[in-house]
């Protein structure tokens, strides 16, 4: 048996390349802050904190969150910190929500950040170990290869994943926390702009951002005596698969397959097109939602490019894919996949401003991690599940 | 702020395997580490991968100097098809606590819980002095060491320890260690032995501080009827509840552990006279008198028979460590009642507290 559980608040920081104005603590603090004063709740009636991050050589301090109790507000009760790699964010947010769903608490605060003007990413992820691959100029020389490779199979035009870096970046003038508001953002703009890891361009990646992004998770009996509107927790799953192996299909992971038919199982999803109003997925650069809308079944394999053909993802469109502006828009790496969890809730609760998709009830958040490797899903409604 | 006991779901430790505790793991990396605890546990249970519910697990980058050093943690796991797995930057013990809370939700009846550390990579000082505030306190590197030794003189000063005291818990923690086959990083002492050493960081002498261990542990969880089938005395977690403290060290009361006083509350200690056991985390001789007394353990109750941090200090190992230890009392019949402790953060600034009983409520 589990408790019914809600999305009660909400609060991000502005995301920027560099918060100068804020410390760590201070970053945290303007998220969590914004949170509960959206779910109509103080310091004082959290049971308990959640933190979530990228790995801790990003900023270069070891387990912060030990340093961040106190502005978080954790001092005397529990607090945890979650770490799965890029999926962390939605993982956090699934670790949470657990707490309230089973039982053990009635009001949690989550909270998911990074602060990359204080880090190195780049370093960070090229640790060479020894006997150990190197990983290779970051995320994107990782990822380059399975775009390829997908890009092959599907026999997706090249224009593909321009339109989505567009895409992104219009619903992103709409979005105030958004990182990256590129006014004159156009086709030909991306297409000129430099090829950093074939096909990737530099205007098909996301950003290096600061910011952090939190939520209160609260019981029925708490969600219901307050004004604020809720989102209803109606599935959360996370799958994770090895690295490599021999016959892995990186391009459409088995993980996110099973991750999502577990998550629509659990929210009586059975058409996720047809059923869901809009998706806040995990793109951190442009090809992956094509290679996404596969993984997710929103359509058939090698199919994806033609839903961004279409304009299908487009804010108009059947199927919204990241309204907000997604992880092509901002990228605080540890917080990015709890953004798309509560971006989903934002469209659930009307709270989305001039990206909401009308009429939405019932969203997908979907984080990715590691080698996409790692998955962590939530499907939020308007009604109680 | 919690529900009542009687809504939860009965879950227990169901079997526990480490690794020895050495002190340095040089030719093995932190995949080959935790591969045999893992193997081993599934083994004593009959289990596999695919018959786990969730799996989740405790490390820390720094440790080995590798970001996501947890991902290739889990290529030794067999997560083939993939399975439903999470990780904590955290000791192993809030990687079993998160375990518990997802074995509530009732829809999956077990799960594996793993943690694994290779300290020796590096200088663990120096690494954990990176735990710290970083704008202020960090640039000047105290070490867990050094902020450990403020807070023994704090207690002796307070006439909360007494060097006696300490030396006894050191002598007792180090012989227990002796007679563990699984710990290969401490010696057989006396108290006497212990008082006549040099000091190490005034007032700590070297066997008042946990030596530096490579280690890891697996153990496996299950819920009611599942549990029965996989253990002939199941070891029932009754409760299991976590507090932390203000980081800050000079804003807290260093001579007593609040947050661990809060979770022994919250998590159902009750009667101390009930507790015939305990494995509790204290990589310092003085921190395992004020976590005695925080939790309110009577002078019978045996602390530490596994020898517990003092003996050997396998980092992000150790809490988990300290639940394994004290589920294997209660499965073996040793006792009826137990309490095992983890800490994290300088001068315990954060604590758990898990009760495990031999019967089922």
């Amino acid at each position: 048996m589990t408790v019914r559980t809600a999305v009660v608040g909400v609060g991000q920081t502005k995301y920027s390349s560099g918060r100068t104005d804020k410390s760590i603590p201070g970053l945290v603090r303007e998220a969590a802050q914004r949170a509960l004063t959206d779910a109509q709740c103080d310091w004082a009636d959290i049971d308990a904190v959640v933190i979530g991050k990228a790995p801790d050589m990003f900023e270069g301090i070891t387990q912060p969150e030990l340093y961040l109790a106190d502005a978080l507000g954790a001092v005397g009760k529990p607090m945890m910190r979650v770490h799965t790699a890029g999926s962390v964010g939605g993982s956090t947010a699934i670790v949470a929500a657990g707490l309230v769903r089973s039982g053990v608490h009635r009001r949690v605060l989550t909270v998911a950040w990074e602060k990359q003007s204080e880090s190195d990413a780049m370093f960070a992820l090229a640790i060479r170990i020894p006997f150990s691959p190197p990983l290779v100029a970051g995320a994107g020389g990782y990822f380059a290869p399975h775009i390829r490779s997908y890009i092959h199979q599907s026999g997706a035009p090249d224009h593909i994943g321009i339109k989505v870096a567009v895409k992104d970046r219009l619903n992103a003038l709409k979005n105030p926390y958004a990182h990256l508001h590129l006014t004159d953002i156009d086709e030909e703009m991306v297409r000129e702009s430099p090829m950093l890891w074939d096909p990737i361009r530099y205007l098909e990646t996301c950003p290096s951002s600061d910011g952090a992004c939190a939520m209160v998770l609260a019981a029925e009996d708490v969600a219901d005596a307050t004004d604020s509107p809720a989102a209803w927790i109606h599935g959360t799953s996370m799958r994770s698969e090895p690295t490599m192996f021999a016959g892995r299909n990186q391009v459409l992971p088995q993980a996110g397959i099973d991750c999502a038919k577990d998550v629509y199982a659990q929210a009586g999803v059975t058409d996720p097109r047809q059923d869901l109003d809009a998706a806040e997925v995990y793109v951190p650069f442009s090809w992956f939602e094509p290679m996404w809308m596969e993984n997710l079944g929103f359509c058939a394999e090698h199919e994806g490019w033609k839903m961004t053909d279409s304009g299908a993802t487009a804010l108009d469109g059947d199927m919204p894919i990241n309204p907000s502006g997604g992880v092509l828009s901002s990228n605080p790496i540890g917080a990015s996949g709890m953004i798309r969890f509560a971006e989903a809730a934002q469209q659930v609760r009307h709270r989305a401003g001039d990206f909401q998709v009308d009429g939405a009830r019932r969203t997908l958040g979907h984080a990715y991690g590691g080698g996409s490797q790692f998955f962590a899903m939530w499907v939020v409604g308007a009604d109680k599940p | 702020m919690s529900t009542t006991g009687s809504t939860r779901r009965d879950v227990a430790v169901v079997a526990y395997s480490q690794t020895p505790f050495v002190p340095k793991a040089a030719d093995h990396n932190e995949v080959e580490l935790v591969m045999p605890a893992v193997h081993d546990v599934l083994e004593r249970t009959g289990l596999d991968s695919q018959r786990i519910g969730f799996t989740v697990s405790g490390s820390n980058d720094y440790l080995m100097g590798q970001p996501f050093s947890f991902v290739s943690a889990l290529d030794g796991v067999g997560a083939w098809p993939p399975i439903e797995e999470s990780h904590v930057e955290m000791d192993g013990a809030w990687a079993l606590y998160e375990a518990w809370v997802r074995l509530q939700h009732g829809d999956i009846d077990t799960a594996l819980v793993y943690a694994f550390g290779k300290s020796s990579s590096g200088d663990l000082g120096r690494v954990l002095s990176l735990q710290l505030e970083p704008y202020t306190t960090q640039p000047l590197w105290p070490e867990p060491d050094h902020l450990a030794a403020i807070q023994a003189r704090l207690c002796l000063e307070g006439g909360v320890v007494t060097h006696e005291q300490m030396a006894e818990v050191a002598a007792r923690s180090n012989t227990n260690g002796f007679h563990n086959d699984a710990v290969a990083t401490s010696t057989a002492m006396t108290a006497a032995e212990v008082a006549g050493q040099a000091m190490a960081f005034d007032p700590l002498r070297p066997s008042d501080i946990g030596p530096v261990a490579d280690g890891a542990a697996a153990i496996v969880l299950a819920a009611g009827d599942t549990a029965r089938d996989l253990s002939d005395r199941p070891a029932w977690i009754s409760g299991i509840a976590h507090r932390i403290e203000s980081h800050a060290i000079g804003t807290r009361d260093l001579t007593t552990s609040a947050s661990t006083r809060l979770a022994a509350q919250a998590a159902g200690v009750g009667d101390p006279a009930s507790i015939e056991l305990a494995e509790l985390y204290a990589p310092y001789s003085h921190q395992e008198v004020l976590l005695a007394e925080a939790i309110g353990l009577r002078a019978s109750a045996d602390i530490n028979p596994s020898g517990g941090a003092l003996a050997a200090h396998p980092l992000m190992v150790a809490g988990l460590a300290r639940i394994g230890e004290a589920a294997e009392r209660i499965t073996n019949g040793d006792a009826d009642r137990a309490v095992a402790h983890a800490t994290a953060g300088p001068c315990l600034q954060q604590n758990l507290v898990a009760v495990l009983e031999g019967t089922a409520r």
